[in-house]
């Protein structure tokens, strides 16, 4: 069976406050980088699932952010399948 | 006498000093490990704080996937109590059981310190020995423990009276309309991020947490000896 390389990107979701954006903003204007406006941190995660092709695995992808990468309540997430 | 569950999940570390305040309270408390999969024995439960799990990837997301969860929905849906406490309530916010998640403090910093709460909802079977609008001093110990809730949740937790603590004074994590605890649609199950079994008896610095456990025992005496006499009794006992 095919093997596909999934990235995961999980970010606080827009409207909520993201603490840990803000302290690094912070610490970047202290280092001297005033062209820095909003950071946000979120996560990135990266696996290796097999499947019959690219669609089910995007599928599959789909249905483990669903359940457990993301939280539906404060997080959004984008995929990225590639062929591994 | 109510036979009271305290789940142990790996990384919980309150669940000794709970077990400790359920025991005080008059109940008859056990231990069960997360793998199990029964809780027919159990007429309350509760999941106690500490980091399952390491909070890896959100606090309470792992755990929210431990064998004995679906026992712990089931008696939630059966109209069992159910109380979360810190990683518990965060626990039960990922299973679903409550709405709402705990995200990381809005000041960032781990905050280990008493805090003053007030008791919004005195309706539930974790505070009904509560007077309505009784401020507490109880601990917290948290990392992740800033309540966010949609706003169309958050209305409808305020216009239901689903509100059970709020911080007074200051806003210590930055949680949405000050909420520190919240109870579901049938006020059974409970999540709170203070500690209530740290503050059970004189020694411990206060005695503000007692009667979360002692309100479970008293609602069973309500129902079951048909007065408030065995509750008074339980008083007497702290």
């Amino acid at each position: 069976m095919p093997a596909f390389r999934v990235e995961v990107r999980v970010m606080p979701r827009a409207a909520l406050l993201d603490p840990q954006g803000q302290a690094v903003s912070h610490a970047l204007h202290a280092l001297g980088f005033a062209d820095v406006g909003d950071v946000r941190v979120g996560k990135h995660l990266v696996l290796r699932l097999e499947a019959p092709t690219r669609d089910d695995a995007t599928a599959r992808a789909r249905a483990m952010c669903d359940r457990l990468l993301a939280n539906p309540v404060t997080e959004d997430y984008e995929l990225l399948v590639e062929a591994a | 006498m109510l036979r009271v569950a305290v789940v142990v999940f790996p990384g919980s570390n309150c669940d000794a000093d709970t077990l400790d305040a359920a025991r005080a309270a008059g109940s008859d408390p056990y231990y069960v490990w997360h793998r199990d999969t029964d809780l027919r024995q159990a007429d309350a439960v509760i999941l106690p704080g500490g980091f399952s799990y390491g909070d890896y990837l959100r606090s309470g997301a792992i755990a929210r996937f431990s064998p004995i969860m679906p026992a712990v929905a089931e008696h939630a849906r059966a109209g069992g109590p159910l109380l979360g406490i810190c990683n518990g309530f965060q626990i039960l916010c990922e299973a679903g059981l409550l709405p709402g998640a705990l995200m990381r403090n809005a000041r960032l910093r781990f905050l280990s310190r008493p805090v003053r709460v007030r008791v919004d909802a005195t309706d539930t079977p974790w505070t009904r020995l509560y007077e309505p609008g009784e401020t507490l001093v109880l601990p917290v110990a948290h990392g992740d423990g800033r309540y966010v809730a949609d706003a169309r949740t958050a209305a409808e937790l305020e216009a239901e009276g689903r509100v059970v603590l709020r911080y007074r004074g200051d806003n210590p994590n930055g949680s949405t309309h000050e909420i520190a605890g919240v109870c579901n649609a049938g006020r059974t199950v409970v999540g709170i991020m203070p500690h209530p079994e740290r503050r059970n008896a004189p020694e411990l610095g206060g005695t503000d947490g007692a009667r979360v456990f002692l309100s479970l025992e008293a609602g069973h005496a309500t129902q079951h000896a048909g007065g408030v006499r065995a509750l008074g009794g339980h008083h007497a006992g702290l």
